[in-house]
């Protein structure tokens, strides 16, 4: 008889030749690990590296034409006089009514100063790698190309990039009407998508019958979060924007001076975009509420909606917060919707309402990356860590909510 | 005497609030029927009109509207490129991690590498964009020299594979550990390697959840917007050469929606054409990958 199976030494060969295999194979999975981990380290490198650096500039107008004293001992009383006797009076009473002069801090002023008598004239930016390993090469060339230059280390986030309006000088724009807006679409959206996207959930878990309407639901909502967000902004264009808008411009309500395109079209398409995501959620946090307390509640003679309000949904609650966070943080960084819907591309006021024109972060962030001057990639990459900022905060919550209030059944 | 009366008694208030609830749980139909009639509305304007074939749209290869030309190839080829390059390294990728993750990593280990891919996913992808611009398009220009476009499609399909691979992965690795343990133990009582068994054994048995994940991956690379509006250029161009700039379907919509568009121009009802094809290619793939996962799950319970 004719023995197949490998003896003694070949048996050993083909052993270890498996076993290096597995290695090799072992070696490979943990790379495509490691690489997706490289990646992000790479991007939030990259983001940081872009937001500090190098800044050459120069003054258009000689800062000794308008005071003598160096511009970084000026007091605020000095500067509010420069800014009041070099600037025009439309543009002083301009600035008077976006905030009153007097009470604006000295940075504040100091920046007005720099913005609109001197006039900076960035020439060249660099990355924070850059700056640290090639400082000495960096000042040189500035020294050769740009005589007048001035260079200094720069960081482009700074608390004045979070509080001023946006700007058409990078050096002197700040994220705050960007920020502002953001956070009236994302109210505006989860004031809409919350009780629907619960109530749905609440029906499909409690109350429907399980027939063919009941699966087609179901499916569908599965469908509508996998549809691209570029199409709910066209959905929102049509409807939101053109369809309702004597409702959405707020016209119906007296206010004349706007169309469609305002904070309320927007934040109901982004309501739309995340209600799929915040019922599945829901659906999920219901799920998760033990049989026994429905029919303890049954039991003592209570209605189904008795039932539902004083058992199920406290029991969900936490469950369902965490779902419309997540949603919140996704709504907080789409930008494609917001593009279609029509934000508007250069903005300055505060948004006062929900018939207000809009700008949010991930629009500017846009902006700013799709502009040829390196200062913008400058103010993109702290808008970005703005944006992140944000975002951790929002997912360390609900993080936080799932584990407090998680209970063991 | 007392008089029970325990017949149901008709309740006007808990009617009316099983009302509302059917509401808010057909208002998901609404939203898609209302997706359907708009972008169907706007794109049958646009076939009617008389310089728009049928023809000319699904073979021609240059997109002008306004100049007549209404070649839908011009931003469909971009779009199948990048999507094609973003699946190619999130395929393989995502499928390692998700081997790595179900086979071989231990409790601990997972429980610090899934938080690390979920911020991944959580990225917002106008972030990835500055990053396939900024980051690394020149680093592909210097391995591979000037040829690279600084809009290209290459940069802006791998980032976007990035984007898609915590996607793959954890819609794989359910699939890995939704294979019962049985077959693996079956697979090392014969005297198999542990590659043997995640290769030969548990990966063939997770194959059809792998291919909902590859789906529901294509689809999320049609889709996607913010990267290919950065990185992958701004102007319609039929190529499939990786290394050039062209504009997705996309892309299209976003850059030209951007501006100011007059209603029922030209321009506006094409952008609507484009989105109901998206809009239908990305749902006859999500629901392909439904089913496919449905299937997958009642054959282990």
């Amino acid at each position: 008889m004719q023995n197949h199976f490998p003896e003694n030494e070949a048996f050993y060969k083909a052993l270890s030749k498996r076993y290096g295999i597995a290695t090799v194979w072992q070696i490979l999975f943990l790379s495509a690990l490691l690489l997706a981990i490289l990646s992000l380290t790479a991007l939030i490198y990259n983001v940081i590296d872009g937001a500090f650096g190098y800044i050459a500039y120069e003054y258009k107008n000689d800062p000794s034409e308008f005071t003598s004293t160096p511009i970084n001992e000026l007091t605020k009383e000095e500067l509010l006089t420069i800014l009041k006797n070099n600037l025009s009076t439309g543009a002083y009473k301009k600035l008077d009514n976006e905030q009153a002069m007097s009470t604006r801090s000295q940075a504040d002023l100091l920046n007005l100063f720099l913005e609109r008598l001197i006039q900076i004239d960035t020439k060249q930016t660099w990355s924070m790698t850059e700056s640290i390993l090639k400082g000495e090469k960096i000042r040189q060339e500035t020294k050769t190309n740009y005589p007048e230059a001035r260079i200094e280390f720069r960081s482009w986030l700074t608390p004045q990039f979070l509080v001023s309006p946006m700007s058409s000088k990078a050096e002197f724009a700040g994220v705050r009407t960007a920020v502002l807006g953001s956070l009236w679409l994302v109210g505006i959206a989860i004031a809409f998508a919350l009780p629907i996207g619960t109530g749905a959930a609440v029906y499909l878990q409690e109350y429907a019958p399980k027939n063919w309407l009941t699966s087609i639901i179901q499916t569908n909502i599965n469908n509508l979060a996998g549809v691209p967000s570029i199409v709910y902004g066209m959905l929102g264009l049509a409807v939101f924007v053109r369809w309702l808008e004597p409702f959405t411009s707020g016209s119906m309500f007296g206010i004349t001076d706007t169309n469609g395109r305002t904070i309320l079209s927007a934040g109901l398409t982004m309501g739309i975009l995340v209600l799929p995501l915040i019922i599945i959620n829901a659906q999920e946090a219901i799920k998760a509420v033990p049989d026994s307390l429905r029919q303890a509640s049954f039991g003592v003679g209570a209605t189904r909606w008795q039932t539902v309000w004083h058992h199920v949904l406290p029991n969900a609650l936490p469950g369902i917060l965490t779902g419309s966070i997540l949603a919140l943080s996704r709504a907080l960084g789409e930008t494609a919707p917001l593009i279609v819907v029509g934000a508007s591309t250069f903005i300055s006021v505060d948004p006062d309402g929900p018939f207000s024109k809009f700008t949010a972060l991930p629009i500017q962030i846009y902006q700013w990356t799709t502009r040829a001057q390196s200062e913008f990639h400058a103010i993109a990459a702290s808008g970005i860590i703005v944006l992140l900022v944000l975002l951790l905060t929002l997912n360390a919550t609900a993080i936080l909510l799932r584990n407090r209030f998680k209970q063991k059944y | 005497m007392m008089n029970f009366d325990l017949r149901k008694k008709p309740r006007l208030a808990e009617s009316l609030i099983q009302t509302l609830l059917f509401l808010a749980g057909i208002l998901s139909i609404f939203t898609t029927l209302a997706i359907v009639y708009e972008l169907g509305k706007e794109a049958l304007l646009f076939f009617n009109n008389p310089d728009v074939t049928f023809v000319k749209f699904f073979s021609g290869t240059k997109w002008q509207p306004s100049i007549g030309n209404y070649g839908i190839w011009a931003l469909v080829s971009a779009t199948l490129t990048t999507s094609f390059i973003a699946i190619f390294i999130s395929l393989p990728l995502g499928l390692a991690v998700a081997i790595y993750l179900s086979e071989y990593a231990s409790l601990r280990v997972r429980s610090i590498l899934k938080p690390i891919l979920e911020v991944l996913a959580g990225i917002p992808t106008v972030v990835y964009g500055y990053f396939a611009l900024l980051f690394v398009t020149p680093i592909l220009q210097n391995i591979f020299g000037e040829s690279i476009q600084v809009y290209n499609m290459l940069s802006a399909g791998l980032v976007m594979g990035i984007m898609i691979l915590p996607l793959i992965s954890s819609m794989s690795e359910d699939a890995l550990s939704a294979v019962p343990r049985s077959l693996r133990e079956a697979a090392f009582a014969m005297g198999a390697t542990k590659v043997e068994t995640s290769l030969q054994v548990v990966l063939p048995a997770a194959l059809s959840g792998i291919g909902a994940a590859l789906i529901v991956g294509i689809s999320r690379a049609v889709g996607e917007t913010m990267i290919v509006a950065i990185a992958s250029g701004a102007g319609p161009n039929f190529t499939f050469n990786p290394i050039q700039a062209a504009e997705t379907m996309t892309g299209h919509i976003a850059r030209i929606s951007g501006g100011d568009l007059s209603y029922n121009s030209i321009d506006y009802t094409s952008l609507f054409a484009i989105a109901l094809m998206l809009f239908l290619v990305t749902l006859v793939l999500n629901l392909i990958s439904q089913w496919v996962v449905n299937r997958f799950r009642e054959r282990y319970e």
